[in-house]
């Protein structure tokens, strides 16, 4: 339950439509592109967590092409997203689409990642444009409120063990 | 941990429009107009929602007599685990978990790497 007060991850909102993640990789930047392009490395990270593993992922790493994660919850839940490929310069440059399946917001995103290196270290930054304020605010409220019935499950156990 | 305000902190959460409130005001403090366009309600009915979050110790209101501008408060949240992190902590969560996919790719790379240096090329 503790958590590390610095947090290496940076959240920004450069504008009322957009998010804007960065974050430094201990590692070049054609690894960093790597392991974000390649199905087999993608499934080891991408949003596994808390019993979700990502279940299917495919990639078609072309201009046009298409990508598609189904991820899997402990319940057998599941969460579908997937959209296509806008640009692909390896190892900096990467601009897709994002649809989910079941969407709570309106509309498609649009995310830019971008890599930068120095001395052996990536920089990325990683904006995700919405089409509007209230779908980027829409993203950013949904996942508290699924994060915080979590949260009082922990607490729970917490105050039992106070009582 | 006061039991009280935990609960009264609980107690404003457990609406999905003053949990919205929260999320914005993560992003910086906002008038009740501001607060109130994304969603389809009126300002007295926003206003209502404050003064729950309010009361609760969770937003206060800039003396700006004009605008009064409301401000997240971070302590009792903090108490209530840090919940406001969830869409930090799936990333967070995702990028640790890349961190050591990457040690492991460079790991390799040298492995593959190192019989080359002992002059073993192909």
């Amino acid at each position: 339950m503790t958590r590390t007060a610095t947090s290496p991850l940076q959240i920004t909102t450069p504008s009322d439509r957009e998010v804007a993640m960065t974050r430094v990789f201990d590692a070049p930047r054609r690894l960093v592109f790597e392991a974000w392009t390649r199905p087999d490395l993608v499934k080891r990270w991408l949003g596994v967590r808390g019993g979700w593993s990502l279940a299917v992922c495919e990639i078609d790493l072309e201009v046009g092409g298409r990508y598609r994660y189904v991820w899997q919850g402990p319940q057998g839940q599941e969460m579908g997203m997937g959209g296509v490929f806008k640009e692909i310069m390896p190892p900096e440059r990467l601009v897709v689409t994002e649809k989910f399946d079941e969407s709570w917001y309106p509309g498609e995103a649009i995310n830019t990642t971008v890599l930068t290196e120095h001395a052996g270290k990536t920089t990325m930054t990683l904006t995700m444009r919405y089409a509007s304020k209230e779908a980027r605010d829409a993203v950013l409220a949904t996942p508290m409120a699924t994060g915080m019935s979590e949260s009082f499950d922990t607490l729970a156990g917490v105050l039992a063990t106070l009582a | 941990m006061a039991t009280a305000r935990l609960d009264a902190t609980f107690a404003a959460l457990a609406d999905p429009t003053r949990r919205a409130i929260l999320a914005r005001l993560t992003l910086g403090d906002a008038s009740v107009t501001d607060l109130a366009k994304p969603f389809a309600m009126s300002q007295p009915a926003i206003s209502k929602h404050l003064k729950v979050l309010e009361r609760a110790g969770l937003v206060s209101r800039g003396r700006d007599a004009q605008k009064r501008p409301c401000r997240l408060e971070a302590a009792p949240l903090a108490e209530a685990d840090g919940w406001l992190d969830a869409y930090r902590g799936f990333w967070e969560e995702s990028y640790e978990r890349l961190d050591g996919v990457l040690a492991k790719m460079k790991a390799d790379e040298k492995k593959r790497a190192r019989p080359k240096r002992h002059g073993d090329r192909r």
